[in-house]
């Protein structure tokens, strides 16, 4: 199973693998962001924590559809699932694979980010924070939506039909994380729900999306 | 026996294509399956595989017996030939990799990725992937597409070591590989069409 994680790794990073297409739309939509919004620092103080989660949240769904595709197309998918690993691990070593090229480097670029959009100094640890304990549940709610739609061609939308739903719980309670900790209030409650997502999502989505891979490869 | 099928009805689409399928393999055997175009070939191997349930009958073998080798070779083209079979030959905690390199004469190829392979060569590095599994039972679909006649010795010469070594092959192909191997020609398995009536049923 680390081999399969080492090598997802190695196909993001060389060329063509996506690695950097997440983390380059990150960029682009806060920078983006206060041309639109105006340069009013107090809004975009206000806005600030949304608009961070937004962005790392679309980045994410960006690079979902390559999680299953590519191994589909090339026919590794059949292979692997004859292979002497679980299909429930080679979910959860894709999602984590995802995670790791696309969640962590939002999660360690959003501080630099949040400067340009004025956010407020005591929000950047909980930034940090909330995205490090939301993103894992995105990259594994997205390797489910994924696995639903591995078979189909240019499954793109309806996997983004299916995702987004999925993915406002993490996005409420992340963004909630970062507004009240900017404005110095307790987080306590929106960070145990955010986690506790992301755990229930880690404990169930692998069999979920393996069950459906099964499916898919009929 | 290795490998023994017995009345699988294999279907494709939620159509029954092949019924009532049975033979058995036993160590060192070499089984070529034969039969027209969308007889059910693929459909029965991806059955013996494990990737899709039969409808009626079963398929015993020790779990983990089987090496499936399809149409299409699973390779990553951004990886080098050495790093695709180094991959396989650790998920499935094989041995080394050179004598997989050398029986299909692909050594000299070890550094070049993937994607600068031609046809034939991809569909070469496809089949070192068998060497390394360790697996005793191969089923393999087609193998000897793309591959010009010395590749095709390659690969009988590779079947017939791996059957002096106590395992056994089932082959859908339609050339004549080389070797004398017991047939089985699947078009006398063709099924009726038929209602299933199966979970698929809602959804189509």
């Amino acid at each position: 199973m680390i081999r399969l994680f080492l090598r997802d790794l190695k196909l993001a990073v060389r060329a063509g693998g996506g690695f950097g297409l997440g983390l380059a739309f990150f960029l682009i939509v806060t920078v983006l962001v206060p041309f639109g919004v105006g340069p009013e620092s107090a809004t975009l103080r206000v806005i600030a924590p949304g608009i961070l989660w937004v962005g790392a949240l679309l980045a994410c769904l960006l690079s979902l559809d390559r999680i299953f595709q590519l191994d589909y197309e090339d026919g590794s998918l059949d292979l692997l699932a004859t292979a002497p690993i679980p299909l429930e691990g080679v979910v959860a070593v894709k999602a984590a694979a995802h995670w790791m090229t696309t969640g962590l480097p939002l999660t360690l670029a959003a501080p630099v980010l949040g400067v340009l959009l004025n956010l407020d100094t005591p929000g950047y640890g909980w930034l940090v924070l909330s995205l490090a304990v939301g993103t894992p549940a995105l990259s594994m709610i997205g390797a489910f939506g994924a696995a639903l739609t591995v078979g189909l061609k240019r499954g793109g939308l309806l996997l983004s039909l299916l995702v987004l739903p999925l993915y406002v719980p993490t996005l409420i309670f992340g963004a909630e994380v970062v507004r009240r900790g900017a404005g110095g209030m307790a987080v306590e409650t929106p960070l145990v729900f955010l986690g506790a997502i992301t755990l229930g999502a880690l404990a169930l989505l692998p069999f979920a999306a393996a069950a459906a891979l099964r499916v898919n490869l009929r | 026996m290795v490998l023994n099928v017995s009345d699988l009805t294999v279907t494709r689409g939620g159509v029954p294509v092949l019924e009532g399928v049975r033979f058995a393999l036993a160590p060192g055997e070499v089984l070529l399956l034969r039969g027209p175009n969308g007889i059910g070939k693929t459909t029965l191997l991806r059955t013996i595989a494990g990737l899709q349930k039969p409808l009626e009958g079963q398929v015993a073998c020790a779990p983990d017996a089987i090496a499936y080798g399809a149409h299409a070779d699973g390779l990553k083209t951004v990886l080098t030939v050495a790093e695709n079979l180094e991959f396989w030959a650790g998920v499935y905690g094989g041995s080394g990799i050179e004598p997989a390199l050398a029986a299909f004469d692909i050594a000299a190829l070890r550094d070049r990725p993937a994607q600068n392979l031609s046809a034939g060569q991809k569909r070469r590095l496809g089949l070192a992937r068998l060497l390394v599994t360790g697996r005793p039972v191969w089923a393999l679909d087609e193998p000897t597409v793309s591959l010009d006649t010395s590749a095709v010795q390659l690969f009988a010469d590779a079947v017939k070591a791996h059957c002096d070594g106590g395992g056994a092959a089932l082959i859908a192909t339609h050339i004549d590989l080389g070797f004398a191997a017991r047939e089985l020609d699947v078009a006398q398995f063709r099924a009726v069409p038929r209602e299933t009536g199966g979970f698929d049923e809602a959804f189509l």
